[in-house]
């Protein structure tokens, strides 16, 4: 299977990607992925259009991708979490 | 890399203000009084938090997390502030949703992709709706930083900045 390139994007790239970063690299470790992940700013989404396989973020994003995109405001809440790490897992599993 | 400032200077009660942007203001303005943020700061929350918006709707007390570029942080810190009269903040992700903010926890940070352990201690707070509860009703400034201090254990952070 093909390595997968997981896209973390937040506002500034500071403070909330960081966090859904960590809890996927936990899910990553945990279930044995094959998956890169890059911490970028919401703004450079576009430059990755051609090689990333997923999105996940905590901005909004009105724009279309080809990948799809999962918000991951519930790893900052705790409301939510399993749906959302379900949400990832089966994009990654693909 | 410099230690987070974080005490008693930087923790505001009963902040009375009607908008976000006041709110914003009203701390941001005390960060820049004090030289840990330049005057660049304010405005560019400001900015960021309308494109962006930080509040996130907890099972409690509702917070938000307004934060900015790097450029504009001299020394790094988290400011608090309890509102005396909530008020609305954006839905981090969701363009069409507000969110009444009792409790505003500023991050200026000064290295993108840092303070990972810090910023998830912080996470586990928002996920708490009791400790979110206990924040909120405390009058003292000094109980306020004895509770985050002990939360958010900064003596465990320094040094394990990734």
């Amino acid at each position: 299977m093909k390595k997968k390139q997981v896209l973390v994007a937040c506002g500034a790239g500071i403070a909330t990607s960081t966090v859904v970063n960590g809890a996927i690299e936990d899910m990553i470790k945990e279930h044995n992925l094959n998956a890169d992940l890059v911490q970028i700013k919401i703004s450079e989404v576009g430059s990755y259009e051609d090689t990333a396989d997923l999105l996940v973020t905590t901005a909004m994003t009105k724009k279309e991708f080809p990948f799809p995109v999962v918000n991951a405001r519930s790893f900052l809440t705790g409301i939510g979490t399993e749906h959302t790490k379900q949400e990832i897992l089966e994009e990654l599993k693909k | 890399m410099s230690d987070i400032y974080f005490n008693e200077s930087i923790i505001l009660l009963d902040v009375e203000a009607e908008t976000r942007e006041e709110v914003l203001t009203t701390i941001g303005d005390n960060l820049v009084n004090k030289h840990l943020v330049q005057p660049s700061f304010v405005p560019a929350i400001i900015e960021r938090e309308k494109e962006f918006p930080t509040g996130l709707p907890t099972a409690g007390v509702s917070v938000a997390i307004p934060h900015t570029d790097v450029e504009h942080v001299i020394q790094k810190n988290i400011s608090v502030a309890i509102l005396k009269n909530e008020v609305d903040f954006g839905v981090m992700g969701d363009d069409s949703e507000q969110v009444p903010v009792k409790i505003i926890f500023m991050l200026a940070m000064d290295e993108a992709h840092s303070q990972l352990s810090l910023l998830q201690k912080l996470m586990q707070i928002f996920q708490d709706e009791n400790e979110l509860r206990n924040l909120v009703n405390q009058t003292d400034k000094k109980a306020i930083k004895r509770i985050l201090e002990e939360k958010l254990n900064f003596q465990e952070l320094e040094g394990g900045n990734k």
